[in-house]
């Protein structure tokens, strides 16, 4: 399974209530969710989001909250892979069952600066970050294979 | 090799032994819905046809972060909600008024010790406090529990908190899982099941043990739990409950670290905006005046909460331009409250009470702050717009400290009152 895109670049303990708002918890359309995506942090990281497709954060990326707007607004905005240094469980767990492609590499999430053109291969464990190559562990294979089909709900061609 | 409190409740879960690292594919003992998540649980189970649930016994619904319904929008997925239980014979709806999820499955002794809980939530930590096990987990996955029944999860590795000596009057539960946190940051125990043990553990109470659990995830912990004991076992025998012989963590079991808190130094704390983990002595903050005081929560919204705020109260009033919102954890506490003339004190005070639930914790409704308001909070999270706008700013400390604070106008060491230092 391979995801590229331009990337986007946060910081380190990115909380679920900056990436979706809780007030909009009750907006179910991943399309719709999407308008709201990183709203507290004003409109910028929204728009490069849509236009690059890749999200990249550092430590405990996702932390907070158990909702699962904050990885559905992200695939809703175009979102394809999401690199951190770590992850906080629970907006993992969300990412392998909504089928988003994510990897956790805190070298890798080091090198790549915003704008960064990004391209992973999840079961090869390789990246390239503007043409320049990187390793990183990839996911255990059950959790591949759930990414690689669409997720828990939606069977898809990996 | 033993096995840790986590190992021990999945092992029972995948029917063999297993220890941390091992994937196994379970069916946890609850799977607990909320109003926030009931529409997307809808969403899954219409859009894949789903017609019968694997195990609607395990489920009960709680409708806490909207209630009452403020929008048209929250209203209808409450209505949404009300009409899959009834489609799908789920006879656990705690409707609005009940109160939060966490605090109503364990006052109502619906979770037992050595059960597993996953719940939309991800202060299902909170129900660690009775021997269990307690995660939040997303929607998607929930449905898919609902609909099959059982789920992919991997057994986490353990630490060990070793709660030693007592604590000096003033500080309190949550003075304590602050100040854990200021040491192991809020990146502390991502993934791992935190136990708490230690010489001190004794002195805890099920509700102090409830704000020790809840905060566990903000270390990043998947579960929280303080191990059965003598506590415990007078919970359940309060409410004629019969709990059997409970597991607990093997002496010999292993934990990847352990931490050590000398309880009597711990002072009462405050967390400051916007990271939970910028923990700081009381005494050491600069004059930080506020405009709202939030009591409640599933951190600190319990009757001993109540009882602690209407203890500095009594008698007094909140500073003027100060509101102060007292929100209880759930219906329970509130008639107890009422009963025992708490209501009463704190609307005396000035206090404004709201319907038993999340009240203005996650800034959805009732009580969101103003541009460049302050509040000082008895919950868990002081995120940027976390109630509701993002140039606020949220002050997290104990009961005492929030009560203090809306009586000075300002974060005031509760210590300063002799009522808060028994
Ligand atoms: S009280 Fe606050 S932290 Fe607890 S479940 Fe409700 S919104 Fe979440």
């Amino acid at each position: 399974m391979r995801a590229d895109g331009v990337a986007t670049v946060v910081g380190d303990d990115v909380d679920t209530d900056v990436i979706f708002p809780a007030r909009y918890l009750a907006v179910l359309d991943p399309q719709d969710q999407a308008k709201h995506l990183f709203e507290p942090l004003g409109p910028e990281i929204n728009a490069k989001i849509r236009a690059g497709g890749v999200l990249v954060g550092g430590w405990n990326l996702g932390c907070g909250s158990s909702r699962e707007h904050a990885v559905t607004a992200l695939i809703g905005a175009g979102a394809r892979l999401v690199i951190a240094k770590s992850f906080s469980r629970i907006f993992f767990r969300n990412a392998i069952n909504n089928g988003l492609a994510v990897v956790i590499a805190p070298d890798l999430a080091a090198a790549i600066a915003d704008g960064d053109q990004v391209e992973a291969d999840l079961a090869a464990g390789t990246a390239t970050v503007n043409g320049v190559e990187h390793a990183f562990p990839p996911l255990p294979p059950e959790l591949l294979a759930l990414v690689s089909r669409g997720g828990l709900w939606s069977p898809r061609a990996a | 090799m033993g096995q840790t409190l986590a190992e021990k409740i999945m092992s029972r879960l995948a029917g063999r032994s297993v220890s941390a690292g091992d994937f196994v594919e379970i069916q946890p003992d609850w799977t607990f819905s909320l109003d926030d998540g009931i529409g997307l649980i809808d969403r899954y189970l219409t859009a894949n046809g789903v017609d019968r649930l694997a195990a609607p016994e395990r489920i009960a619904v709680f409708y806490d972060h909207y209630a009452p319904a403020d929008t048209p929008l929250h209203a209808h997925v409450q209505r949404v909600g009300r009409l899959l239980c009834e489609r799908f014979g789920i006879e656990r709806l705690y409707d609005v008024g009940e109160g939060i999820s966490h605090q109503v499955a364990v006052e109502s002794g619906l979770v037992r010790p050595g059960q597993m809980v996953t719940n939309t939530d991800s202060h299902t930590t909170t129900t660690g406090a009775v021997g269990a096990v307690g995660c939040g987990i997303g929607a998607a996955e929930m449905a898919y529990l609902w609909a099959h029944g059982r789920l992919w999860f991997r057994v986490p590795e353990s630490v060990r908190i070793s709660l030693n000596g007592r604590l000096a009057p003033g500080a309190s539960a949550k003075d304590v899982v602050l100040s854990i946190l200021k040491t192991v940051t809020a990146r502390g125990a991502i993934y791992r099941s935190v136990e708490y043990h230690g010489d001190g553990i004794g002195q805890f109470s099920l509700p102090e043990r409830m704000t020790l659990c809840n905060m566990g995830i903000e270390m990043g912990a998947k579960f929280a739990t303080v191990p059965f004991d003598a506590v415990t076992a007078e919970h359940y025998r309060n409410l004629n409950a019969e709990v059997g012989d409970p597991p607990r963590p093997d002496p010999d079991a292993r934990y990847v670290e352990e931490w050590s808190i000398d309880l009597a130094t711990v002072e009462p704390m405050v967390s400051v905006p916007n990271r939970v983990d910028d923990v700081h002595a009381i005494g050491s903050l600069p004059e930080v005046r506020i405009n709202q005081a939030l009591l409640g929560t599933c951190t600190n919204g319990r009757f001993e909460d109540l009882a602690v705020a209407a203890g500095i109260l009594k008698g007094r009033r909140i500073a003027p331009g100060v509101r102060m919102l007292v929100t209880p954890a759930s219906k329970a506490v509130y008639k107890r409250a009422l009963a025992a003339g708490i209501v009463e004190t704190l609307v005396e005070a000035g206090c404004t009470v709201t319907t038993p639930g999340c009240g203005a914790c996650a800034g959805i409704h009732q009580g969101v702050l103003a541009e460049d308001e302050v509040c000082i909070s008895s919950s868990s999270r002081n995120f940027v717009g976390r109630m509701g706008n993002r140039t606020a700013r949220i002050y997290l400390g104990s009961p005492a400290t929030v009560a203090a604070s809306a009586l000075a106008g300002r974060i005031t060491d509760p210590r300063s009152i002799p009522e808060a230092v028994p």
